[in-house]
């Protein structure tokens, strides 16, 4: 009779680990297609059917302007929560891969929507630029190593703090630097003195913002839109000729739970009204 | 962990049925089993030499290994007088001393990285003192460390300070009444009785700074070679495809694995 105890726990363990497995779209010989029908979303989430909720992972980046846009599209739609993820993309792109379940993606960069298009999770062609941005150099208040122009960003011992290279806005970032190197007023060695003076390759570019805000950082490499968030903070801009232009995918997900509120939501952000609150958050929405 | 087939028949010494205490266990077992055989299983597929040889695969196991070791260097001679204070000294506001040791064990790991940062950065409360004499922390392997102390030495002191509550108090009389110095009655006495407690909180205090991501994150920053720990590396690995955050974890697997087996070897001997 023992025996048959463990047998039967054994068999509830396994169910129990497929099951786990089948909700992070994992394949799963037992029970895989089941839940993820989207028939069942109400249940795999633990709401009685008139209560939706709309999963978004967007770049760090859209932080304030789509927690403005997702208060209003909650308004606008009785019903339905809507709930965000905001991280580096590369940190969603890779949530995306093992399996994390959500209805909307918006990426600050094309090359991880390219990896989620290939992997099959978006259909291809399948997402729209609603968005572009721009970078620009923060200083902390008070710039206590005085910069003064771009070119200080060379001056040795200037502690700098970027985002990670595989982070959208720290790939920009040395795009920049590059750019600027080709240009005979900075010198071609440009961007290698400037990358010496890195101090830290940060997870995403919210925290570049708060090292270089506590003053921790003397200056950073952030978007526009991350500047005027923050208006505490002092900016150098960097001219159209070396800056670069970030545009940023949306799409909805092949495994959406929530397809059409997701599709709500893209024509919401598309939208005047959408572009307007895009706009107040510093991006340019010339798209 | 042996897990003889008898086991799951065997009944406890009143006759109830052993699959009360086995079905539980198992629960926990799987939990923690499966995800590391997992772990194991998938890097199998992957060229891990090639990964595994990367600069910054070095480079972050290196870093590691001595921040870690450093942080229980520093935890083992300042905190085991302090647990020592502790469990022996009687003086007026020691609650409150105990609470404050205790609380970075319980405080997550974000918040001890803030914490710090407001204290010894470069703005902080008394990293703008250090700062005017020329001394900033954050971004440096010494913040590196100063983080995992904060989080990994409180559970040394806990131990310790078990330890030496442990001993018979007479003990330390008796050897007074000799005419043993405070000193003598510490090294010669208390330490060697309280060993044991002290290398559980070596072991302990090790592993949780070696394993330290969040305060390391927030303080030092990531930094290949200065602050880039393997948590770290593994973390930005991961961001960069599964197979170098994989080849990264199952290294730091077998580098705690080593080492914790080597100290319950030593532990069990003494």
């Amino acid at each position: 009779m023992n025996k048959s105890f463990v047998v039967l726990s054994v068999i509830i363990i396994i169910t129990l680990t497929s099951c786990a497995t089948s909700d992070t779209g994992m394949v799963s010989p037992i029970n895989s297609g089941q839940t993820t029908s989207p028939n069942v979303p109400s249940i795999i989430r633990g709401t009685s059917p008139d209560k939706h909720t709309l999963t978004i992972f967007a770049a760090a980046s859209l932080t304030g302007a789509f927690q403005e846009i997702g208060k209003n599209y909650e308004t606008a739609n009785p019903g339905v929560k809507v709930s965000f993820n905001f991280a580096g993309s590369q940190i969603l792109r890779t949530q995306l891969e093992q399996g994390a379940l959500a209805d909307v993606f918006a990426s600050a960069d094309h090359m991880n929507m390219d990896l989620i298009i290939s992997e099959n999770l978006v259909a291809a062609n399948n997402y729209q630029d609603f968005v572009s941005n721009q970078l620009i150099v923060i200083l902390p208040p008070g710039n206590p190593a005085k910069v003064q122009a771009l070119g200080d960003l060379a001056k040795p011992n200037l502690k700098l703090v970027l985002a990670d290279a595989s982070v959208p806005a720290g790939n920009y970032a040395r795009q920049v630097l590059l750019n600027m190197s080709k240009d005979p007023m900075y010198g071609a060695d440009f961007s290698v003195k400037v990358l010496k003076n890195v101090v830290s390759n940060e997870t995403d570019v919210k925290q570049v913002v708060a090292k270089v805000e506590l003053g921790e950082a003397d200056a950073g490499i952030v978007y526009t839109s991350d500047a005027i968030a923050d208006p505490n903070l002092a900016t150098i801009s960097i001219p159209d000729k070396f800056n670069v232009i970030a545009s940023y995918p949306i799409a909805i997900l092949s495994s959406a739970l929530e397809p059409n509120l997701a599709a709500a939501f893209v024509v919401y952000v598309l939208s005047p009204a959408g572009r307007t609150i895009l706009i107040k958050w510093g991006f340019n929405s010339g798209q | 962990m042996k897990l003889k087939p008898h086991l799951f028949y065997r009944t406890t010494k009143d006759g109830s049925p052993g699959w009360k205490f086995v079905l539980p266990s198992l629960v926990l077992i799987s939990l923690i089993g499966l995800p590391i055989l997992a772990l194991i299983w998938r890097s199998f597929n992957i060229k891990i030499f090639t990964f595994a040889v990367s600069e910054s695969a070095v480079n972050a196991l290196k870093l590691s290994l001595i921040t870690s070791i450093i942080s229980v260097i520093l935890s083992l001679v300042s905190g085991t007088p302090l647990a020592y204070i502790q469990a022996h000294w009687k003086f007026r506001g020691k609650a409150v001393l105990d609470l404050l040791v205790d609380l970075p064990v319980v405080l997550p790991p974000s918040v001890a990285g803030i914490a710090l940062l407001l204290a010894f950065g470069r703005e902080g409360l008394f990293g703008a003192v250090l700062n005017n004499i020329g001394i900033t922390l954050p971004f440096t392997t010494v913040a590196v460390v100063m983080a995992q102390v904060f989080v990994s030495a409180p559970l040394l002191v806990r131990s310790a300070r078990i330890g030496f509550a442990a001993i018979d108090p007479q003990l330390e009389e008796a050897a007074k009444v000799e005419g043993a110095t405070d000193w003598n009655v510490f090294r010669l006495i208390m330490l060697p009785l309280a060993g044991r407690a002290l290398l559980t909180g070596v072991i302990l205090t090790w592993t949780r700074a070696l394993g330290e991501f969040g305060a390391t994150l927030l303080f030092a920053g990531n930094l290949e070679g200065k602050t880039q720990t393997m948590p770290l590396a593994i973390y930005i690995g991961f961001e960069q495809g599964l197979g170098i955050a994989l080849v990264l974890s199952v290294i730091l697997l077998a580098v705690s694995l080593v080492v914790l087996a080597f100290l319950r070897k030593l532990e069990l001997q003494s």
